[in-house]
């Protein structure tokens, strides 16, 4: 029971970092459709611009939670500004061409920044200081919990609910979902939609940067290509919650966070073996578009001919 | 989605061959006929680039100490260094490049296992002679008779662990946690639950890991439900420094147990005090008195300001074993270059006797180091011998020592091959 348990808490731990990112990639499809692959880099971005903040600020060398908080907000921001930038630099230039255009833009940006990132700073992996004291509570029996862990639920909570605060309760928020409904209406009504595009990027790439600092607090190693499988991951946990669909993304990062890490711990009952738990993402991805295409949160919209 | 992932790999490998040509630029090409080209590849900037780095350094040490007392057969030994980052097919594209573009007479290289496999086959259909400095893999030179290297193999790498384990750490029971994608990690799991299993243990669970794995703790906690009395993790300081410190974080305090792979500056900064109660099988010894080796590591310190891990010691071997083989050879003909980098025997290196055996494998003790992280640094433990080689025998042969006249290596190795060899004896002993 308690390594149930135990795996459960190491499932969610990763599951939540999933969720982060996979926030972002839902946001910006519902309102663009459009898949940013570059978006997984974001998350990357975030924790090298953590890694430079925790250094530069000296908060490597004294760890505290104001210096946790700094490098937290900091990387956020950075990343904020890093997805607006590639927003109206690559996307924007593009998005009155096809669909088409826009992705292999997103795949090239996607790219781009992961081997500008080798160029610049090398390929090899940095480790990245501990900013809070890690300690172990054990719960019961021998399921214990990390403060990391602990860290990365309150944190990626705190984040959902300001999220859901900000496209619930403000004006941003309805212009954002007004824009999300049919994006020409939004701009006949007079919401600046460009303004509304960068925001949604800004706001996404908040969220991954927060998911790559969080990651780095709890697997101190982080590298140029670190973003690719995790994004990847935290697509398909958009897709099966429902692409589009905010708490959909939530619910899919959990899930195939859970999942591999019960195929890590349980598999080889049934014949799995751990190594395949990235299969098991992208099994779970084509499952879902076989099934239940929308998701498990996402209404089937019915295309107008 | 197949267009998305053909966009995918047509991107791809349009800026790899970016990344080649723009490497291949930096380094230097300047041919004369006056040098001797010898090829270096490795993986500077990638998941494993420590290596890389020390095995690069190692490599620039013995070559400059080789030019310095006025090369080898009167030409000067011109290096070629090319970046593979870590990957197999990076690897066999830049060893592509050093036999075909660059004409070297000689490529040295790579560490991780799986990169010299990829680039092994490149070398041997160009007959040019490649010399790993510290693939320990057993199916390296098993690729043809121009592969050789310095370093002995994972047979008794792992067994000498599994050994280490039974005898001194007196444990009954072992889980392996290995790295799925890596040739290095699968032999080393391979033959540490023979030996173990031979020695009467019992191996409880192999588990895998990948190196973009998110975290550790699904195979750490299933492992910890089977209370090992050892944890062998056969794996590459990346990944390991986080096992270790996962698995403190998960309440597993066996001890855990390593290989060469371990060795890397970085393994402090990633694992910190989690790497306490540890223990791996290594080349050599940077603690070891002998005058040989304080002497490489002084050098070494003077010019790269860090104490040398075993991957530049082999490098060094490995440069100073082709230098003595092409002025044995007498030429850089490539048939008799590789007939005496096959023959060498033995050759005092810093990391003990150099003598290959007819699988082109060096034949010698390794030791076992302790992890003390509050100094960073890596304690003498004990010298495992390989079956049939006793420290007695060991320097009766080396007593017999006839081919290390070699200019290079006079400075060093000539006055000191009997004191190397009673020192491993002492260690022993120890």
């Amino acid at each position: 029971m308690d390594t149930f348990v135990q795996q459960l808490i190491n499932g969610l731990t990763i599951g939540s970092i999933y969720a982060l990112i996979a926030l972002g990639y839902t946001m910006v499809y519902g309102i663009l459709r459009l898949i940013n692959f570059a978006h997984g880099d974001i998350y990357m971005v975030g924790a090298y611009a953590g890694l430079f903040l925790a250094t530069s600020l000296g908060f490597a060398a004294n760890p505290s939670a104001f210096g946790f908080v700094v490098t937290l907000v900091g990387s956020m921001a950075i990343a904020a500004a890093m997805g607006m930038a590639i927003e109206r630099f690559a996307y924007r230039p593009v998005r009155k061409f096809s669909k088409m255009t826009t992705l292999i833009t997103a795949i090239g940006m996607s790219l781009l920044i992961e081997y500008l990132f080798v160029f610049f700073f090398e390929g090899k992996p940095r480790s990245f200081p501990q900013l809070l004291p890690n300690d172990n509570i054990t719960l019961f029996g021998n399921a214990t919990i990390s403060t990391s862990q602990i860290l990365i639920f309150v944190v990626s909570m705190v984040l959902m609910v300001i999220l859901q605060y900000i496209i619930y309760k403000t004006k941003i928020g309805k212009a954002m979902r007004a824009v999300s409904f049919n994006l020409n209406s939004a701009k006949l009504m007079g919401i600046n939609t460009d303004f509304v595009i960068a925001f949604t990027f800004a706001l996404g790439s908040a969220l991954a940067a927060a998911g790559g600092v969080l990651t780095a607090q709890y697997n101190p190693k982080i590298d140029p290509l670190m973003g690719i499988i995790t994004g990847l991951k935290a697509f398909v946990a958009a897709v099966l919650g429902g692409i589009g669909n905010i708490p959909g993304a939530v619910l899919g990062g959990l899930l195939i966070g859970a999942a591999e890490t019960m195929v890590v711990g349980y598999g080889s009952y049934i014949g799995i073996p751990s190594t395949y738990r990235d299969a098991v993402a992208f099994a779970i991805l084509i499952l879902v578009l076989l099934l239940r295409p929308a998701g498990l949160l996402g209404s089937n919209v019915q295309e107008k001919v | 989605m197949t267009r998305i992932f053909l966009a995918i790999c047509v991107v791809s490998s349009f800026l790899f061959s970016l990344a080649c040509v723009q490497k291949g630029a930096n380094s230097t090409t300047t041919s004369s006929g006056d040098t001797i080209k010898v090829g270096v590849y490795g993986d500077l900037t990638g998941q494993t680039s420590s290596f890389g780095q020390s095995t690069k350094n190692g490599i620039q040490l013995a070559v400059d100490e080789i030019n310095a007392a006025g090369g080898v057969n009167g030409k000067k030994i011109e290096l070629v260094v090319e970046d593979d980052q870590g990957r197999p097919e990076q690897a066999k594209t830049v060893v592509s490049k050093l036999v075909n573009q660059d004409k070297v007479v000689a490529v040295l290289g790579e560490v991780a296992s799986t990169n010299s496999l990829a680039a092994a086959p490149v070398a041997q259909e160009a007959k040019v002679p490649m010399i790993s400095p510290s693939s320990t893999n057993p199916k390296v030179t098993e690729v043809g008779d121009y592969i050789s290297r310095v370093c002995f193999i994972d047979p008794f790498q792992g067994s000498t662990m599994a050994k280490f384990a039974a005898t001194t750490l007196k444990a009954k029971t072992a889980a392996i946690l290995g790295d799925v994608n890596s040739d290095y990690s699968k032999g080393l799991t391979q033959f540490f639950e023979e030996e173990f299993t031979k020695q009467g243990g019992k191996v409880l669970a192999k588990e895998a890991y990948t190196q973009s794995d998110p975290d550790f703790k699904g195979q750490l906690t299933k492992i910890r439900d089977l209370k090992p009395d050892v944890l062998y993790i056969p794996g590459y300081y990346g990944q390991v420094g986080i096992i270790a410190k996962q698995a403190r974080e998960l309440g597993m305090e066996m001890p855990l147990l390593g290989g060469d792979g371990w060795d890397s500056p970085e393994l402090w900064k990633l694992g910190g005090d989690s790497l306490k109660n540890s223990y791996i099988s290594n080349h050599y010894s940077a603690d070891n008195p002998a005058p040989e080796i304080q002497n490489f590591v002084k050098n070494y310190k003077a010019k790269f300001n860090v104490v040398p891990d075993s991957l530049a010691a082999l490098a060094y071997d490995a440069a100073k074993v082709l230098a003595d083989a092409l002025k044995r050879a007498g030429g850089t003909d490539s048939v008799k270059l590789k007939d005496a980098i096959n023959s060498t025997k033995n050759f005092a290196g810093v990391t003990g006797t150099i003598t290959l055996d007819d699988k082109r494998n060096a034949v010698k003790p390794a030791v076992v180091l302790s992890l003390d992280p509050a100094g960073s640094k890596f304690t003498f433990k004990e010298t495992i011998y390989p079956e049939g080689m006793t420290p007695a025998t060991n320097t009766a042969t080396a007593a017999n020592s006839n081919t290390t006249a070699n200019a290079a290596n006079t400075t060093a190795n000539t006055a000191s091959n009997s004191a190397a060899n009673s020192t491993n004896t002492a260690n022993a002993t120890k």
